[in-house]
């Protein structure tokens, strides 16, 4: 049931245009940030505003949406989200990453490969990957216009000196298409190689830094590293629990008080269409018992 | 034969750096007016002057800092003479992190404060394109020995360290991708005076080692004394003297320079 208060997808159909221009010409210069005029949304900036309202230019009634947080359909902001499109949008959705035509994501790539015609929307908290080191914006962009990048490798060679390796875990700076340095967002950088070449069209949107950016599908994405300090795209050295995945993120979980822990597929969908095909880890129970 | 020689010689005489008729103005009041001076290779030229006098504003400007409004600054570029003022900005800022180096008064406006010792001096490598760590740590500790800085302060930030230190620091930053040209603004100002001493000796090796050719603005005739080969004096933005450095202190000819050599003006 569409809530008949709001526009389609709650934005008003010029706004949506407004927006839809900015991630054409995301799409245009790949990596580029495209400054958008961000709206309230009836949620916080934390919740991801930015790329709500992505997510609702891009929006058609022929659309199914899943909405991910930490990789997981069920947790609250996730839930909200999915929720406030419904009402607005009244689209179908899904928790099946390949029934999805549009995904919103904070912090996670699915795990299954994603496939043409499938947009990846992403939540970004800060979209400058040169902040960290310069503050000044009007500096930054002049960077990023003359691929002045020697500082994002400043960064990383503190984080040597500091840890003895790259201790950057989560958004981790990439360069696009040999031109512009990327904050993929609060990904792990376990995430980052799926960036690249990817089916795909991936939209980044900050709402209260107002900006949106994009890599169309096969965009060649490289994270930066040092040559005696290669990428590592690292995780947990297990499998998962329930499914016995050895290739995807994994989630440590806390299962009692006397420190016992269990790791876990982050990608909820993924683990479950496993243990449904029949993989099951040591914690694992066949999907039969636990519906 | 003697051809030859003349081209040789032609070629070695090609000025570094070619100033003419550099004028800035901030609205109606003139920051400085109708420079013009030609700076060779290996050559330290001192800038000396009152205070408001102009110096600040033209290194700036020559620096590329600031556009100029008037005047040309030509670069002898390794593809030949360019007008710097001219030329794209991305020309000019990759110029400015290779060929040139800027060493501020206050090491703040020239160091990351939030970055290791290391890091300030690897960033001018990392910009121009070095990507092995271990090579970058290298050429970081040996700069560090270079300005007297010992190796175990590589990790430490500039914030640990003192005036002298953090100002050797940003020497060691800047000079560390081996420019032609660096420019100097009162390297030595806001140090007390035995620091400063060492600091300046720190200077004329570097300077004598690497051949390297310097503008420095100054308050001190010490520090050009000691430091500059020729000498440019100015006063309400226009240069009124210039010449070798021991001939203007020596045997001023303009007013204003006399009285700035008997110390009779407190510059
Ligand atoms: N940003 C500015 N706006 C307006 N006027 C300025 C500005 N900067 C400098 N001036 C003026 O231009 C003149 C030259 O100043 P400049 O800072 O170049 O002198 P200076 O020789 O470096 O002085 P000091 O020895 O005190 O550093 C002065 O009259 C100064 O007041
Ligand atoms: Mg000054
Ligand atoms: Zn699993």
């Amino acid at each position: 049931m569409t809530d008949q208060a709001y526009n389609f997808a709650y934005l008003d159909e010029q706004t949506k245009r407004m927006i839809r221009r900015a991630i054409l010409k995301g799409i245009a210069v790949p990596g580029y940030q495209v400054p958008f005029a961000s709206r309230e949304m009836p949620m916080p900036y934390g919740w991801g505003t930015g790329g709500v309202q992505v997510t609702a230019a891009c929006l058609t009634p022929e659309d199914t949406l899943k909405v991910i947080d930490q990789g997981a359909d069920d947790t609250t902001n996730a839930v909200s989200i999915r929720k406030f499109f419904q009402r607005t949008a009244g689209v179908a959705v899904t928790e099946a990453t390949a029934e999805a035509s549009i995904i919103q994501t904070r912090h996670r790539i699915p795990e299954a490969t994603l496939t043409e015609g499938q947009i990846l929307v992403y939540q970004v908290p800060i979209p400058e990957p040169l902040r960290f080191l310069e503050p000044r914006e009007t500096e930054t962009r002049k960077m990023h216009e003359l691929e002045e990048y020697g500082l994002m490798h400043v960064k990383l060679y503190e984080d040597i000196a500091r840890h003895g390796t790259i201790a950057t875990a989560y958004a981790y700076p990439v360069k696009v298409e040999g031109r512009y340095v990327m904050d993929p967002s609060p990904i792990p950088k376990f995430d980052n190689p799926k960036l690249s070449n990817s089916a795909a069209i991936q939209l980044f949107g900050a709402g209260r830094e107002q900006r949106i950016y994009a890599l169309p599908p096969y965009t060649h994405v490289v994270s930066l590293d040092f040559d005696d300090h290669p990428f590592v795209p690292s995780k947990a050295p297990h499998d998962c629990d329930l499914c016995a995945a050895s290739d995807s993120y994994l989630d440590e979980v806390i299962t009692d008080d006397q420190g016992g822990r269990m790791f876990v597929c982050s990608d909820t969908d993924f683990c479950r269409t496993r243990r449904e095909a029949g993989h099951l880890g040591p914690l694992g129970v066949p999907m039969q018992e636990t519906v | 034969m003697g051809m030859l020689n003349l081209n040789l010689t032609a070629e070695t005489d090609q000025p570094l750096l070619s100033v003419q008729g550099l004028t800035k103005r901030y609205g109606a009041r003139i920051g400085c007016a109708d420079v013009s001076f030609d700076l060779f290779p290996g050559e330290v030229l001192g800038i000396v002057g009152e205070s408001g006098s102009g110096k600040s504003t033209l290194l700036s400007c020559l620096a590329g800092h600031m556009p100029p409004d008037q005047g040309s600054v030509i670069f002898q570029t390794a593809q030949g003479p360019r007008d710097t003022v001219t030329m794209a900005e991305a020309d000019r800022r990759r110029m400015a992190r290779t060929d040139w180096a800027f060493v501020h008064q206050n090491p703040r406006d020239g160091l990351r404060m939030g970055v290791s010792a290391g890091g300030n001096v690897g960033e001018r490598l990392m910009a121009i394109g070095a990507r092995h760590y271990g090579d970058i740590r290298d050429k970081a500790i040996d700069w560090l020995g270079r300005v007297e800085i010992a190796a175990d302060r590589i990790d430490d930030r500039p914030r640990a360290f003192s005036g002298g230190m953090q100002q050797r620091l940003q020497i060691a930053r800047n000079l560390v991708t081996g420019p032609r040209l660096v420019f100097m603004d009162e390297p030595t100002g806001g140090l007390d005076v035995s620091v400063q001493a060492r600091l300046l000796d720190l200077l004329r090796g570097l300077v004598r080692d690497m051949g390297l050719s310097a503008i420095i603005v100054t308050h001190d005739l010490a520090v050009v004394r000691l430091l500059a080969d020729r000498l440019m004096v100015m006063k309400s933005g226009h240069v009124v003297e210039q010449g070798l450095t021991d001939q203007v202190l020596d045997d001023p000819q303009h007013a204003y320079t006399q009285l700035l050599v008997s110390s009779v003006l407190q510059v």
